[in-house]
């Protein structure tokens, strides 16, 4: 008990330090400094990270823990097992789902951002007739409750032979990831002065070298957070995967542990599904961490007096 | 390098509004032409339709022997600086600079010594590897033209280009950009509202209001012999007097006094546009407030008109004096000269006074508030047709 306080006593004080640390940036961050405030700033990051933190905190106890332990109630493991993820990695039943996740996630994703840079920089730059319903209707789809297309697209499906195939994801993914990286795009390439364009246009390039090697890059921040955003919801889906996938040829890791099977019939396997969901969880992470050196902003600036 | 030959040129929106009308317009292998004129008058577009990146409705723009109309700015293999300098913040300076070069795949020893050869003119060889987002305005400014210059193009174009600048940077990127246009002598257009820009940095100015060029001339041309009131107004700081007058024969009715023309104006009159009316009429008389004069340091008064008028104020500034007369009777042109203050941005005076500007020599002893006696130099006066606003007979270029 005492360990956890004064865990969370470091959390508050880092907290703290962030806050103070970015107050110049922000004018009002100076509040912060006010003995009163600050710790009640501290409090509150306390309590979110821990009310975030504690489903992720109990899920990677679960996973090291030992069949025998795993119902004790207990967060900290009495003793630590690493049995939960050489289960998982020899059963069968979770390496080739996790193949299919990366794969079909990392497709989508590359398809999704190509295609949604070209459609966001048109969108940006160009005066096209029907523009605005194109942006509002690529806007309803991606408000579209997918749950409401899984039958009709089930039976598609299956006439069509895209049943329990990763193009037979792909697709679906594709038709509501790509209005969110268009709308992410098209607000980023908005923000890259015209006139850029055009010296580059004076300069000698072509419109397509224009774009590949002036807008392009730096649009690279909103590149990056449209794949990350893609990349999330590709790799987060389990309504498709379910609906959409028979056999381990396509069906994903949250699909997957569904289907996990433990030793014994008797027991569940709720220590191989937990060990799977830190397992899926680890992509996420490095990649945001990986990505976030990248969403850098002010990317433009000494661009164009402004 | 090459010559740019505008014949017709016109830009007309969707709506059916000219930003440009039918210019005409020769500029010659290596000159330095600037386009001016108050905001919105079509300098800009004129300046983007040379170099592609507007549209011509109307007309043939030739660069050199060949008519460029349909080519898309990569082709035209011009130059152009932007106001806001337009950066590529991701590359290095040298990088900037290199750009066109790299896009034209020149081989990479000869981008270098390019680069750095430009760099050198420009004094930033020591920020080659520098981000322009770590520059300050006056060397982004140096930047853009630096990827204008490595390039060696057919001309430089440059819109506005020291608008973002702070006044002393003005000055002295002004003293560089001429420098460079001597040393390369590229053909150069350049889109300025300062008219101090215009008048020392060009070989021949056009003036545009409204999409139309009302003058293209030497800048002395201008000032000395402007086509009409526009460019009277326009080109001068202080800018002309404008006053009404009734001209009979040749005797001229000021509101603070009447006059013979000079024979040499009287002639020019017979003999340019306005020239056979006879009888009275109404013009506006143009005078810049240099030439009027103290009348107590003006040996040969004789060709000149000596008047007494009170003075209101008065700015001495050691090297000079203005004095600022008070006159009544200006509303007879008022119409002209508010829709001349309109479109010149200016403000118009109100009331029933109007103020004469009077640049006088510093050792005049003219007082505030006193009666004082002037004399107006009857050989410079400028006459204009009321109804058209055109120049009737034009004083000689001194």
């Amino acid at each position: 008990m005492t360990a956890t306080t004064l865990g969370a006593e470091q959390v508050g004080a880092g907290g703290g330090r962030n806050l103070e640390a970015g107050g110049p940036r922000k004018p009002r961050g100076n509040r912060a400094t006010e003995p009163g405030r600050s710790l009640g700033w501290k409090l509150g990051v306390v309590a979110i990270v821990a009310y975030a933190m504690f489903p992720v905190l109990w899920i990677l106890s679960l996973s090291l823990k030992s069949d025998a332990t795993i119902a004790d109630g207990k967060l900290i493991p009495r003793e630590i097992t690493g049995q939960n993820y050489r289960d998982i990695f020899t059963s069968g039943e979770f390496v080739r789902p996790l193949i299919n996740s990366i794969g079909i996630s990392l497709i989508t994703t590359l398809i999704a951002v190509v295609i949604a840079a070209f459609a966001a920089y048109a969108i940006a730059r160009l005066d096209f007739p029907g523009k605005g319903l194109l942006l509002s209707g690529a806007l309803a789809i991606a408000m579209f409750p997918p749950v409401s297309i899984i039958g009709p697209l089930f039976d598609m499906w299956r006439v069509t032979g895209l049943y329990d195939t990763w193009p037979g994801l792909i697709l679906p993914y594709l038709t509501f990831a790509l209005p969110l990286a268009i709308w992410t795009l098209a607000a980023f390439f908005r923000e890259i002065p015209f006139d850029l364009e055009q010296a580059a246009q004076v300069d000698g390039a072509t419109p397509y070298q224009a774009f590949r090697k002036v807008i392009l890059p730096l649009a690279l921040p909103g590149v990056f957070t449209s794949a990350i955003i893609v990349f999330i919801f590709c790799w987060n889906d389990f309504l498709f995967s379910i609906s959409l996938t028979s056999t381990q040829n396509a069906r994903t890791v949250p699909a997957a542990t569904a289907f996990f099977t433990a030793s014994s019939n008797f027991v569940n396997p709720t220590g191989q599904i937990a060990a799977a969901a830190i397992v899926v969880t680890v992509p996420i992470i490095i990649m945001v961490l990986v990505f976030q050196r990248r969403i850098v902003a002010g990317l433009t600036a000494g661009a164009v007096k402004g | 390098m090459s010559s740019i030959t505008m014949r017709g040129i016109t830009k007309r929106y969707a709506d059916g509004t000219e930003a440009v009308s039918n210019v005409d317009m020769d500029i010659a292998d290596g000159e330095f032409v600037i386009l001016v004129g108050p905001s919105g008058c079509g300098k800009s577009t004129l300046l983007r339709m040379i170099v592609g990146l507007e549209d011509i409705s109307e007309g043939e723009m030739k660069i050199g022997d060949e008519v460029v109309n349909d080519r898309a700015p990569k082709d035209r293999d011009l130059a152009m600086v932007f106001q806001n300098y337009a950066l590529y913040p991701h590359l290095s300076v040298r990088e900037n600079m290199a750009f066109p070069l790299r896009l034209a795949k020149v081989p990479d020893a000869e981008v270098t010594s390019r680069v750095e050869e430009a760099a050198k003119v420009l004094e930033l060889t020591e920020n080659l590897d520098r981000k322009p987002a770590n520059l300050s305005g006056g060397q982004r400014q140096r930047v853009a033209m630096g990827r204008a210059i490595v390039r060696d193009p057919k001309a430089f174009l440059f819109d506005e280009p020291l608008s973002n600048l702070d006044a002393n940077l003005r000055v002295q990127m002004r003293t560089e950009i001429a420098r460079i246009q001597k040393k390369y002598g590229t053909t150069t257009v350049y889109v300025t509202h300062d008219q101090t820009e215009a008048m020392t940095l060009a070989d021949r100015v056009a003036v545009l209001r409204k999409g139309v060029v009302q003058q293209v001339d030497s800048p002395r041309n201008l000032y000395n012999s402007p086509a009409n009131l526009f460019v009277a107004g326009f080109i001068g700081s202080p800018s002309m007097n404008l006053v009404p007058g009734r001209l009979s024969g040749s005797r001229l009715e000021l509101p603070f006094g009447t006059m013979d023309l000079p024979d040499e104006v009287a002639q020019r009159l017979a003999g340019g546009s306005g020239g056979a009316q006879a009888g009275e009429r109404q013009v506006i008389v143009g005078i810049r407030p240099e030439h009027f004069e103290d009348a107590s340091l003006v040996g040969d008064t004789s060709h000149g008109m000596t008047f007494t008028n009170r003075v209101d104020s008065i700015e001495w500034l050691g090297s000079e004096l203005y004095a600022y007369l008070p006159y009544t009777g200006a509303e007879a042109i008022a119409q002209q000269l508010g829709q001349l203050a309109g479109d010149l941005d200016m403000e118009q005076s109100s009331g029933d006074e109007s103020q004469l500007v009077t640049r006088l020599d510093a050792a005049s002893r003219v007082e505030e508030g006193k009666q004082a006696e002037l004399w107006l130099d009857a050989r410079r006066i400028h006459l204009f047709d009321p109804e058209t606003g055109e120049a009737l007979a034009r004083p000689p270029v001194v």
